[in-house]
């Protein structure tokens, strides 16, 4: 069984954000919500580095864990999706989360979030796959057809790689041999668990 | 010689041109190059920086400062964005789980088993003598005002609860669907009722604070736990007895905490960083609990506990046994026999209804 893991190679990631802009087209995402971002550390400086993050799809998940209604579950692949009829937008997941990866449409007064929308890695939701309401909510399912994130698709210097975490652990443990370095598995310390591969 | 010397001169002078014109020539093809020796110095200092970087390995070092919330930039607005690894979730996590949870839950457990222990083995505290003749204790305006803080504290109450200790307790009863359809009535109850809570609360305990300032004899009160150690079985007590008076300024200080985290929770849109929401979801739960705790106790007492506490604050009017018996101090001052004192407003003695 695959287990699906996102890395995003700091040295070859030259901040387009097309993972981005990817990403909010394939899915419909609304206005201020952005399911992946690129951070670039140091910019402008030698040494700057980016990284495109969205939800890691933890092992032992902080946001299915505080969550109130208890709405996330956790695929045969290690994905991390929810349902969003069980959401009350309460934001715990967004507190819990260390990857600011939960995002809500609203963020006024009196708490009122709506609910809360993250990536999928492409997989849609609890509703039938490719269906309207699956659409609706969760965006496109395009692990049900076959394809693998479309972050990671589009981008253009394969520096995101999104897919079971041993091919791409074997991928990126393929390009540290040839260009020298040590590993930088970003995130992959807080997001996975050593057992979990 | 003279002639000679004239006759070089040209020569020398054309030979010191040539020389000047060459020498500037090369200078200005050389000296551009001299950047190079200022470039490799640097980079062999460059160079030398990395060895020293090496030595603590700079990429760890690099990566370590990023999983402890290092920001940097990113196209993509929103407080927080450029934040790769925020750890403060990780605490917060374990300490809603862990602690909060455990402490809290067997605070309630631990209160509601003193009250049915205290119930079995005491039983109702009643009032020894009582004389039909009843005494002015409670304004209408606070009753309003208790009721309205009361009740709307209790929905609060189950509503907040819900949210920390539903998806244990009434997922298995209501199941998943059930319990979030009632957990979507709560959030938003909880979150509206919030402010008006605060406006009668905040009001309560500004207006009852000078009848809550402890006077030695409360200390006497707290020391006999209100008669049940000791021989005295009847403590000395004003208008509000010491036990009242350190429910009060326990509701008093932990309404500020209360109050003040729960603003914060209530809005986001004011764009709070995570650590502030975390920290403010612990303050509000633990002090909620805690408040919510005493409450419990403050109902029994006030309810089936003492006989004559309700009636005084539903009908205003306490008998003048309770009053000898629970409050013989302010029973003095109402009928004339000591000064007023504890400032409380000098209950009108002539609104003594004398009954049967």
């Amino acid at each position: 069984m695959a287990r699906m893991k996102f890395l995003c190679d700091a040295e070859r990631c030259i901040e387009c954000n097309g993972c981005v802009t990817a990403c909010k087209n394939e899915h419909e995402v609304p206005w201020g919500v952005n399911r992946r971002r690129v951070v670039t550390l140091d910019d402008g400086v030698p040494g700057e580095k980016s990284i495109s993050v969205a939800c890691m799809h933890c092992t032992d998940a902080p946001c299915a864990a505080v969550c109130p209604v208890d709405c996330f579950y956790t695929t045969d692949d290690g994905i991390v999706l929810h349902d969003k009829d069980l959401c009350i937008g309460c934001g715990y997941c967004f507190y819990a989360c260390p990857f600011g990866a939960p995002q809500f449409p609203q963020q006024e007064a009196f708490g009122v979030r709506g609910k809360m929308d993250k990536c999928t890695f492409c997989a849609g939701g609890p509703e039938e796959d490719n269906s309207a309401a699956e659409l609706e909510k969760y965006g496109a399912n395009r692990l049900a057809e076959g394809k693998l994130p479309l972050c990671a698709e589009m981008c253009s210097t394969k520096a995101l790689l999104a897919g079971d975490g041993d091919e791409v652990a074997d991928i990126y443990r393929d390009r540290i041999t040839k260009r020298g370095g040590r590993p930088e598995t970003w995130g992959w310390d807080t997001a996975y668990k050593k057992s979990d591969v | 010689m003279r002639a000679q010397t004239i006759t070089r001169k040209p020569r020398s002078r054309r030979r010191i041109a040539l020389v000047t014109v060459a020498l500037s020539l090369l200078l200005a093809m050389a000296l551009p190059l001299t950047g190079y020796i200022a470039h490799d110095a640097g980079l062999a200092w460059a160079q030398s920086d990395d060895a020293e970087k090496e030595a603590v390995n700079s990429r760890s070092e690099y990566w370590r400062a990023v999983r402890q919330g290092t920001e940097g930039y990113s196209s993509v607005s929103g407080p927080e964005a450029g934040v790769l690894i925020q750890s403060g979730g990780e605490d917060w996590r374990n300490l809603r789980s862990g602690p909060l949870k455990f402490f809290g839950g067997s605070l309630l457990i631990a209160v509601l088993i003193a009250i049915l222990v205290n119930h079995l083995v005491r039983g109702k505290d009643m009032i020894d003598s009582p004389t039909g003749r009843k005494i002015n204790r409670w304004s209408g305006f606070d009753r309003a005002l208790h009721w309205y803080v009361g009740i709307t504290f209790i929905i609060l109450s189950i509503t907040g609860l819900s949210l920390l200790f539903g998806r244990a307790l009434l997922i298995p009863l209501l199941g998943k669907e059930g319990f979030a359809a009632w957990a979507q009535l709560s959030k938003p109850v909880h979150d509206y009722l919030a402010l008006p809570f605060i406006v009668g609360f905040a009001l309560m305990l500004l207006i009852w604070i000078p009848r809550n300032f402890l006077r030695s004899h409360d200390f006497a009160w707290l020391k006999s736990v209100g008669g049940i150690v000791g021989k005295d079985h009847h403590p000395q007590a004003g208008y509000m007895n010491g036990g009242e008076k350190v429910f009060f300024w326990i509701l008093f200080f932990g309404g500020i905490a209360l109050m003040v985290s729960g603003f914060y929770l209530l809005f986001p849109n004011l764009g709070w960083e995570r650590e502030t929401m975390q920290l403010s979801h612990i303050v509000h739960s633990a002090s909620g609990l805690f408040l919510i705790g005493i409450s419990l106790g403050h109902i029994y007492l006030g309810s089936i506990g003492v006989e004559g506490v309700l009636e005084g604050m539903v009908r205003g009017e306490v008998d003048e046994g309770f009053a000898k018996q629970h409050h013989n101090l302010w029973y003095d001052e109402v009928k004339g026999v000591a000064p007023p004192q504890e400032g409380s407003a000098a209950p009108d003695v002539s609104g003594a209804t004398p009954t049967t």
